[in-house]
């Protein structure tokens, strides 16, 4: 039998209130040991609150080379900025 | 894809990098981008395991209990630096076991330096002084280089270094504070180390085969030479500091040129133990070869035991 | 000097200095990077907690006295580390099997040191246990997975605890001394403890699938000074820099 640990992506955040980031990735056998390796890895100098693993192969990516179609059309949707409107300065709180 | 496309591409991918743009490992890259950049990323990887071995040499030893955890921590830290940059080199897809292979049968290379004997305990205070200096100087570029996961790797390996460099100067610093035998101990670690030391900046600029590209793809930001005058200008002032001398003779301030001048190094020596003629490079290829070895059992007892889990689950849930 | 506080303390401390020390020798040289980084965590919470140990025995002996004078200018007989502790890195069985024995014992015995009359030690204690648990979770999550792995992890897993189980019971050995500050509150009573100890360990080697030796010999000396052949190597290890090069500061 030859089967490698596979390799896992680790999310950790640092302080609550703050998002889980992605932080690396490493391998581990299985979920628990992930965990316990993410803690050892990753948050040895006091990074962390919290930790997710995913294993990496559960993640599933956009393609680059579409990038075109799925974001360059967002680029000029300037209606949905603020700055889109016109009004005077002299209109506060808004 | 045609060459002319393929060309295309490669002209695209180009202007990217010099606009500063990251490349991110789903993105399209010349195939000799790939391949260097395992190659680079791996290399890097491999230093920091097989550079956990001479220091480690010393942690059962290490003279106080200060000094014992902070040599700990930094050879763990090794271990931390060598994951992330396996990581990092993962994503361009090839394994970290095809790259421990590559480590184990010879194919791969590694910092020369970790070829060389931890045989005082000055020689802990040299190697982080030194070594870990030299690999700052070598290193802090590297934080805005082209690929996004070696970049990432790097700005937490460099932060994290910042004590390691501190640590070793500390042991020297009081090596050379205390009595005639260790101020001795210290002098005769950096007779051995400095060498080496600027041996690690890697062959002169007109002998070195990859700079151009390297430079082009932000591998590296200045020439072997330059980082190694570098080094040599900012050490020399602590080694005065530390009052042991240089083991240089031609070491000399040019006041011209606004560095010092040094002697010739010894390529001859570089390129033996490139080459596996080193003091110590087979003692350190066995160890790892080793601990990978003597390790698979459990390895595989780690997937055995995460596999017959996952199915008692399945059954459960049936 | 209050000797048998003195005493005590230390007979806490050596354990983790020996254990941190064994520890120690595999930083670099473990089955994954992964482990190596876990195995140096648990070497520098050891190490962290025998400071902590030393720096307030040290200060019961004298205003010179410091924490590295104990740790590295005893000789063997005034060490007293359990047996368990130094025995080798065999393999990677015996690591995680006298580091999951060891782990159990330290678990229960730091829970009940916390309520020490002595507001240092339990201070220590509240401190350094949530480290334990963390090497606990580790150290028998790694059993687990041994002793329920494949056939050469359960054979070799089985091997490590039979060897290694004839150490246990003197964990729960107490000095003359150890009893006399049981009856100030200081001491923790251990014999309060052992039959919970078996059952705890038993509970995690059937999990694993592991046979729970039947042997009633244990070996013990260690918490007296009387060591293992092992131990006059790990001190030669640990003392040479202060043996080699007396009186001076690092």
């Amino acid at each position: 039998m030859k089967k490698d640990w596979p390799l896992w992506e680790i999310f950790v955040r640092s302080k609550n209130g703050l998002e889980h980031r992605h932080f690396g990735s490493l391998h581990a056998a299985d979920a628990e040991m992930a965990l316990e390796n993410a803690r050892d890895v990753y948050t040895r100098r006091n990074e962390g609150v919290s930790i997710w693993v995913v294993e990496s192969r559960h993640i599933t990516a956009s393609n680059p080379e579409k990038s075109g179609e799925l974001f360059e059309p967002a680029q000029d949707k300037v209606y949905r900025h603020p700055t889109f409107y016109d009004l005077p300065d002299d209109v506060k709180h808004m | 894809m045609s060459e002319e496309n393929i060309k295309d591409l490669e002209k695209t991918f180009e202007a990217r990098i010099a606009r500063d743009e990251k490349i991110e490992p789903k993105d399209w890259m010349p195939e000799k981008y790939r391949q260097t950049h395992i190659r680079q990323i791996s290399q890097h990887a491999h230093s920091e395991i097989v550079g956990m071995l001479p220091e480690g040499n010393w942690i059962t030893r290490a003279p106080s209990l200060r000094r014992k955890v902070a040599l700990l921590a930094k050879v763990q830290d090794e271990a931390g630096h060598g994951l992330y940059l396996y990581s990092a080199c993962e994503t361009l897809g090839i394994t970290r076991n095809e790259l421990y292979d590559q480590l184990h049968s010879g194919k791969a290379k590694y910092s020369s330096i970790f070829n060389y004997p931890t045989i005082s305990w000055a020689d802990i205070g040299a190697i982080g002084w030194l070594v870990d200096g030299a690999a700052i100087i070598n290193q802090v570029p590297l934080c805005n280089t082209s690929f996004g996961p070696y970049a990432r790797a790097m700005v937490r390996v460099c932060k994290e270094e910042s004590f390691h460099q501190r640590q070793g100067y500390e042991i020297m610093l009081k090596l050379c504070q205390g009595t005639a035998e260790q101020k001795e101990m210290a002098q005769d670690a950096l007779n051995r180390w400095w060498w080496p030391s600027l041996m690690m900046f890697g062959p002169t600029d007109a002998e070195s085969t990859h700079t151009e590209q390297s430079m082009k793809w932000k591998l590296k930001r200045k020439t072997n030479d330059e980082l190694r005058q570098q080094f040599i200008d900012q050490t020399v002032p602590q080694a005065e500091i530390l009052g042991i001398s240089v083991p240089d003779p031609e070491l000399k301030w040019n006041k011209e040129r606004g560095h010092y001048d040094f002697g010739p190094i010894d390529w001859d020596e570089f390129w033996q133990v490139v080459k596996g003629h080193g003091p110590c490079n087979k003692e350190r290829m066995k160890a790892r070869v080793d601990a990978w070895e003597n390790g698979e059992w459990v390895r595989d007892a780690a997937m055995a035991y995460a596999e017959k889990q996952k199915l008692k689950k399945l059954n459960k849930a049936v | 000097m209050n000797k048998e506080l003195y005493n005590y303390i230390l007979s806490i401390a050596d354990n983790c200095l020996i254990l941190g020390q064994r520890l120690g020798e595999l930083c670099g040289h473990g089955p994954t990077l992964e482990t190596d980084i876990a195995l140096t965590n648990i070497s520098l919470d050891l190490f962290g907690q025998v400071r902590s140990y030393y720096q307030y025995a040290a200060k019961l002996v004298d205003d010179k006295t410091t924490e590295d004078d104990i740790a590295f200018l005893r000789n063997e007989r005034e060490y007293v580390n359990a047996l368990l502790v130094e025995q080798p890195n065999t393999d990677f069985a015996f690591i995680m099997g006298r580091q999951f024995l060891f782990d159990a014992f330290h678990l229960m015995l730091l829970s009940e040191l916390q309520k020490s009359h002595d507001v240092t030690l339990a201070a220590i204690a509240s401190k350094s246990i949530k480290e334990v648990s963390y090497h606990y979770r580790f150290s028998s999550d790694w059993v687990r997975r041994l002793g329920d792995g494949t056939p050469e992890s359960k054979e070799r897993m089985q091997a490590a605890i039979n060897d290694l189980w004839a150490y246990t019971e003197e964990l729960f050995y107490q000095t003359a001394s150890e009893k006399l500050l049981i009856e100030k509150g200081i001491a923790v009573d251990l014999s309060q403890l052992k039959a919970s100890y078996y059952q705890n360990i038993t509970d995690v080697l059937e999990e694993s699938t592991l046979t729970i030796p039947d042997s009633k010999w244990f070996k013990k000396g260690g918490k007296e000074g009387i060591h293992s052949e092992h131990m006059g190597y790990i001190l030669s290890d640990m003392q040479f820099m202060q043996r080699a090069y007396p009186n001076m500061k690092w």
